[in-house]
């Protein structure tokens, strides 16, 4: 194929050119840009929580009544125990906080010496009792879990300081990197050491937000009941299958045994389905959001190929009959067409890389995003090519079929 | 003459149904896609409160060092100590403390259960600082404050909620087992983004449902349901400890008139933390921040990262769609330089054929208005999936932007057609006649 008598043909279409080659410039940059926002956003949707998911439920347990931190800690072993009896149910446990909660949550400056004022790291804190690994379904990789004589009450502003905790693998690497975590201590903004009696696989923060992005899984669990008068949560196991029948029974249990609570009607009671629903409710819009803006540029993008080269075709008739006249095949024609396409569109994608570099730089200074890899650039840049090619065959096809009678009509 | 090239217009549209339904629906999508996220858009980043958002400040004052503080940035609320010296030392014309609370009201009888109730702890000078509007009563003065009594002033959706709607002021109602007098009933005041609280929530949550007076709140130990942070090693047993530490959660705002007013202000918060600095509280030079309305909002990051990437990302789309809209509108107008030959011949200017063909793109413009139109309105039921729903519900179809969405794409495709337009109205009559 001779490029040459491509390109001159081209100058004679410059306005023409110059827009298909931008569009596709432009294309590239926003799909590129938008596929990495949609990758990162299913990432962060795909963080394994580390809990049994399918069969947990949670809780929102707030006091309607004035009980003192005595009365309190009764208030909660009392309902702990309801809940056990609840048919369906396997395991309870009761905490300040569950992974994925997101909104408000709880987290401790994390230091290995006491008068450290920068902090080593930072960890989500969960209180529970000697039922939460169990009921949460975490994995314990190393250590032991709490015994029932470990488990402390703290009531509001209370000073009360666990002297074992478990950790989350995520965060005992990021303190002790050799992997010797186990029976080693640290503080959380504690004036006495924490020894780590256990690590588990996999705990995810109770929040999601792109501030603890840093501190990516690293969650730790004290023995501590927490008595505080608004009230707690209940993380609640399932036996597998009765889900749905156990979350319609527990806080009907509940209010039976003591009606002076509040369970908020519509965030009271949550499955982690649900939990993880809201926890990425963001995230999945952006997904949707930036998927149906690529799928409608891109067929606005192969759309405008298409007219424009139609428009062409139509204005060349008369000189592409000359050519057949002059023994040019089909295979001629219709590779002239798609040659050209080819040319305006590696014209594009160079700007369009540029464009999409900058588009990105754009969005890491403002939006603190990532950097794009180079692969997506790669693979944009092919998926344009090929859809200018699937784009200008109909009306390359078109060309081709014009009869070389054509050289002897007037226009 | 307008008329006439409209009907030209519309009669060349239809000749080629394919290529004008492709730039109409070009428009249609690019306008409908910059629409609905400019309509989020718009809802988040709103001034809540454009008649004083430059006379109200927020005092930061860095109680947490240079170690600790945030990244250079004093923290974001004040502690219990700072908060009340800032109190006593009257330096600024109206100035307010708030903190969230949540509380329960009674069961209404032996059969039904408590309900939750959330509002904010707050000083006097909340309502007029905030120029909140009432419904019946008033705030309570600056006199009840230091008397610390039992004032609370409900929002009119708790009132119509607890009180059918009724005129409750002079009434008690109990909140988590205590006695409150209800002074006020706020008539519907829910300004979005909630700035006076940006610094615990994202701002736009569930409305308030009372705002009662802080320091009854504080003599009850009625604890913070907002937002906590506190330094170094916690050493506190119990609430009186809790308030001398060095946690802050809560949040000052101070109403200052003239930009001297600020400035003077600023010099009593530098000075406020030398003297500490001399008493040895704080082991560190002096630095405060005073951010107005605006500046705080806009520190405190309120428009969500999604919804400014969204709108960039939708306006780049539009802009791509003007650019498919300009090589097709080329298309179809160099296709009649023969007609535009004869039209030129015949004694058209060029001015004439530049204004025709104008026109035409006008009415394209149109057409894509209206498709986005509708694609706007459909889409804004579709906003609940792309946001979170408390942002999502902010995000109304008005009449302001029915008007913008038929202005964009009216506009921008005339915008798009000045270099088609020239160039047809470019065409050689000449050269037209003579090749037919």
């Amino acid at each position: 194929m001779h490029i040459q008598p491509i390109l001159a043909a081209l100058r004679r279409h410059k306005a023409g050119t110059i827009l298909i080659a931008l569009q596709i410039a432009l294309t590239l940059a926003i799909v590129c840009n938008a596929l990495f926002i949609i990758h990162q956003r299913l990432a962060h949707m795909d963080e394994p929580s580390g809990v049994d998911e399918a069969n947990l439920f949670v809780i929102s347990n707030l006091w309607g009544a004035q009980y003192s931190t005595p009365e309190l800690v009764e208030r909660i072993k009392e309902d702990v125990a309801t809940l056990r009896q609840v048919p369906g149910v396997q395991d309870v446990t009761a905490s300040n906080q569950y992974p994925l909660e997101a909104g408000g949550s709880w987290d401790n400056f994390i230091t290995l010496t006491p008068d450290q004022r920068v902090k080593t790291t930072d960890a989500s804190y969960f209180t529970g009792d000697a039922n939460f690994l169990s009921t949460l379904g975490v994995k314990l990789i190393a250590g032991r879990d709490f015994r029932p004589d470990e488990i402390q009450n703290r009531g509001m502003r209370e000073k009360i300081i666990s002297p074992v905790a478990i950790i989350s693998k995520a965060m005992a690497d990021k303190l002790f990197p050799h992997g010797d975590a186990l029976g080693k201590t640290f503080y959380a903004m504690t004036s006495d050491p924490i020894t780590i009696i256990g690590i588990v696989d996999v705990l995810h923060r109770a929040d999601v937000s792109t501030w603890s992005a840093t501190y990516y899984g690293e969650s730790m669990v004290v023995p501590i009941r927490i008595a505080e008068p608004w009230g707690g949560y209940y993380i609640v196991r399932a036996r597998p299958g009765q889900l749905d029948a156990a979350m319609r029974a527990a806080p009907k249990a509940l209010y039976a045994q003591n009606r002076m609570r509040m369970i908020d009607p519509k965030d009271g009671l949550l499955s982690f389905a649900e939990v993880r629903r809201r926890a990425f409710e963001r995230d999945r819009g952006m997904a949707i959001l930036m998927s149906i803006i690529c799928a409608v540029l891109l067929a606005i993008t192969a759309a405008g190929i298409v007219g424009l080269t139609s428009f062409w075709v139509g204005q060349r008739r008369k000189q592409i009959g000359v050519r057949r006249a002059l023994g040019a095949t089909h295979g001629d024609i219709l590779r002239y067409f798609m040659t050209e396409n080819l040319l305006i569109s590696l014209g594009g994608v160079v700007i369009g890389v540029l464009l999409t570099f900058g588009l990105n730089l754009w969005l890491v200074t403002r939006f603190t995003l990532n950097v794009l890899p180079a692969a997506y650039v790669a693979g944009g840049v092919a998926m344009l090519l090929l859809l200018g090619q699937g784009a200008v065959f109909a009306p390359a096809l078109r060309a081709s079929r014009v009869p070389p009678i054509e050289a002897t009509r007037p226009v | 003459m307008f008329t006439y090239y409209l009907q030209l217009g519309l009669r060349s549209l239809k000749r080629n149904p394919m290529l004008t339904a492709l730039m109409v629906m070009a428009i249609g999508f690019g306008v409908a896609a910059s629409m609905i996220t400019f309509s989020v858009f718009r809802a988040v980043s709103g001034n809540p409160i454009p008649q004083k958002s430059s006379q109200l400040f927020v005092p930061q004052i860095d109680s947490w060092g240079p170690e600790q503080n945030e990244k250079g940035d004093p923290p974001g609320a004040l502690n219990y100590v700072d908060a009340m010296a800032l109190m006593r030392a009257h330096q600024a014309p109206r100035m307010t403390l708030i903190y969230k609370v949540m509380l329960s009201t009674l069961p209404r009888d032996a059969n039904s259960v408590p309900v939750s109730a959330q509002g904010f702890a707050v000083t006097a000078d909340f309502f007029p600082m905030f120029d909140v509007p009432f419904l019946y009563g008033n705030g309570w003065s600056n006199a009840e404050d230091d008397n610390r009594v039992a004032d609370i002033v409900l929002t009119q959706e708790f009132n119509q909620r607890v009180f059918g709607g009724a005129n409750s002021v002079g009434k008690n109602i109990t909140l988590s087992g205590h006695d409150y007098r209800i002074v006020g009933v706020a008539s519907h005041w829910n300004p979005l983004p909630r700035f006076y609280d940006v610094w615990a929530e994202d701002g736009f949550d569930n409305q308030p449902d009372f705002f009662l007076l802080l320091n009854r709140a504080l003599d009850l130990h009625t604890d913070n349901a907002g937002r906590n942070s506190c330094r170094g090693t916690i050493t506190y047993n119990g609430w009186d400890e809790y308030l001398h530490s060095n946690c802050v959660w809560l949040m000052p705002w101070v109403e200052l008139d003239t930009a001297s007013d600020a400035a003077r202000y600023r010099r009593f918060l530098e000075g406020y933390s030398a003297d500490q600095q001399r008493a040895g509280r704080f082991g560190w030079a002096p630095n405060v921040r005073l951010r107005n309305v605006t500046e705080w909002l806009e520190y405190r990051e309120v428009v969500p990262p999604e919804s400014r990437i969204s709108l960039v990302v939708a306006v780049c789309f539009f802009i791509i769609c003007l650019v498919n809209t300009i090589g097709l509108l080329l298309a179809k107008f160099m296709r009649r330089a023969g007609e535009i030959g004869v039209r030129r011949a015949l004694g058209a200017t060029r001015h004439e054929i530049y204004a025709q063909y104008l026109v035409e793109a006008a009415a394209v413009g149109l057409a894509g208005g209206v498709l986005g139109l509708l694609l706007t309105v459909g889409g804004m039921s579709g906003v609940g999936l792309l946001f979170a729903p408390e942002i999502a519900r902010l995000a109304q179809v008005d009449v302001s932007l029915v008007g913008l969405t038929f202005a964009a794409a009216i506009f921008a495709t005339v915008a798009a057609a000045f270099y088609p337009a020239w160039r047809a109205a470019q065409v050689q009559p000449a050269w037209q006649l003579k090749s037919n």
